[in-house]
């Protein structure tokens, strides 16, 4: 089966990079946007376009019914939803079959099963897969108390139904545990109208290391792996591929723990399965999985030269997938800088605006996928990520340096944006030295700096 | 005692207001969660004081230099 038409249910760079996969296929394809994006590059690129709505997400790229509607009314039989706003969304998907067009992406039930942290966590521990000792859900507080020793401490109360840090404690030892217990119960009952909480074993210095995987439901690969540890707000702002400084043992074994999670489910299309490397103990363990294409997917094409957006088409068309593992090599070091419309001196604050003045820097090896341009008006209902600086050299050092230069020259004004954090990073020496962990950026860099709490 | 000022550093919405009026805060308290480009961001007390008047309502869109809340300190 060959599709007559995607419908690309997408913005930003995102969206451009789908065209471009599909210009890679000799694919038409039909440009979605919202009233906010009528004028914007990834629209003018396209000689067939639809409007879905306005601004809002919840009118536009994240309405489900108003996406297969469009796809209908333009005549597409696929719709590549990109990152974000549907792409991880189960319901759409299942809604996408049962229209007859194809969600580029795996199966909903896939998508369901692994996006409830539960059953993923059930899932990994039945393949073999280590995740963070922790309770296997709510506990109460009496039983919680004598889990707690079996889970070793420091350990951290977790609210079930919580999320930005409301309703979590960090428990050193024992004496301290009621007490936590109760404030972060009470906490999270008034954020989330819930107090059930859970405990999981807190790692202090943590890496953030992830394994991009391939499947088409019988065949599965690895493309090697990422390291995402330089985060702010739980937010990626630098990935690299391969991770360094890491022993060779735990790579392999951190790849192979990822297919056979990928193997477990029959995995279909491009996946990452999220690992945290334990800094201090070299034990890793299962977060989570992505069941989209990601953001940071070009450090892993730049080391092996593949094209992920093209192959998620044409597994989606059926056909098998182009790759057997022995297919796969990594070559070079290739790194990735998430350039937004954030002020780092004001605690990283988003600023929506409107870009003055554009000019983008070219050289070998160096590749920018962005939607900018001068002129372009930054809406504040969509994300502040402007552009991904992404460069391949030989070697860590070589592409540290190839990304100072990329970036230095890089000309964005209107807005303030993060290249000025970026460049300071790329000259740390705790960066240089990959050591860095995912509250470095918080705890270290920013440490005594305006509104490092918004961190 | 005066009256100041708390006013938006971002363009956004208010996603959640936190405090009341006739709350004691301290400096550093958040007051209200604003959301602009899909992040949450507090909106924080510059001083120590009472709440005398929450000018916004959540569902309401601030631009930067918005005064939103007002203290006596």
């Amino acid at each position: 089966m060959s599709f007559r038409r995607i419908l690309i249910a997408n913005r930003g760079e995102i969206a451009l990079r789908i065209q471009a996969a599909c210009r890679a296929r000799n694919l038409a394809w039909v440009q979605a946007y919202s009233e906010a994006d009528a004028d914007s590059l990834p629209v003018r690129s396209s000689d067939h376009t639809i409007l879905l709505g306005a601004a809002a997400v919840a009118y536009s790229y994240g309405n489900a019914a108003r996406v297969i509607a469009a796809a209908q009314e333009a005549g597409c039989d696929a719709i590549h939803p990109g990152y974000g706003f549907l792409s991880e969304n189960a319901d759409f998907a299942a809604d996408c079959e049962a229209a007859g067009i194809t969600f580029i992406g795996p199966q909903a039930d896939i998508i369901r099963r692994m996006g409830d942290k539960a059953t993923a966590r059930r899932i990994a521990q039945g393949a073999g897969v280590p995740v963070i000792p922790g309770s296997e859900g709510p506990v109460s507080a009496e039983d919680g108390a004598a889990l707690a020793d079996r889970i070793g401490f420091p350990l951290l109360i977790k609210a079930a139904a919580g999320g930005g840090g409301r309703g979590m404690r960090i428990v050193p030892d024992a004496g301290s545990f009621a007490r936590a217990y109760e404030g972060a119960a009470r906490e999270a009952e008034a954020a989330f109208g819930s107090g059930a909480m859970y405990l999981e074993r807190y790692l202090e210095k943590v890496r953030h290391i992830e394994v991009q995987i391939f499947g088409d439901g019988t065949r599965f690969v690895h493309l090697g792996e990422r390291d995402c540890s330089t985060q702010r707000r739980h937010q990626k702002l630098v990935e690299e591929a391969p991770a360094a400084g890491l022993a060779a043992d735990l790579v392999a074994e951190i790849r192979e723990a990822a297919l056979g999670l990928a193997r477990a489910v029959g995995y279909r299309n491009a996946g990452t399965v999220e690992f945290v490397v334990d800094m201090t103990t070299g034990d890793f363990y299962f977060i989570e999985m992505n069941t989209r294409i990601q953001v940071e997917h070009p450090v892993t094409e730049a080391v092996t030269g593949l094209d992920l957006v093209a192959e998620q088409i044409a597994v989606a068309e059926g056909q098998p997938l182009s790759w057997r593992q022995e297919d796969i090599t990594i070559t070079g070091h290739a790194i990735e800088c998430r350039v937004n419309a954030e002020d780092p001196a004001k605690g990283f604050m988003p600023r929506p605006g409107t870009i003055t003045s554009y000019a983008a820097p070219t050289a070998p090896g160096l590749r920018i996928d962005s939607h900018l341009e001068q002129g372009h008006t930054l809406p504040a209902q969509y994300d502040s990520m402007l552009a991904k600086v992404i460069v391949i050299a030989p070697t860590r050092t070589a592409a540290i340096e190839a990304m100072k230069q990329a970036l230095a020259a890089y000309e964005i004004e209107g807005v303030p944006t993060t290249i000025p954090f970026l460049l300071e990073l790329m000259d740390d020496p705790v960066f240089g030295a990959a050591r860095i962990h995912t509250r470095y950026v918080r705890d270290v860099m920013w440490k005594g700096r305006p509104l490092q709490q918004m961190l | 005692m005066a009256d100041i000022n708390i006013e938006s550093e971002l363009t956004g919405n208010v996603w959640k207001i936190v405090a009341k009026e006739g709350d004691n805060v301290a400096e550093g308290d958040t007051l209200l969660i604003l959301e602009s480009m899909k992040m949450e961001i507090p909106l924080m007390s510059s001083d120590d004081g009472v709440i005398k008047q929450i000018k916004v309502k959540e569902g309401d869109i601030l631009n930067e230099g918005d005064v939103a809340v007002i203290l006596t300190a």
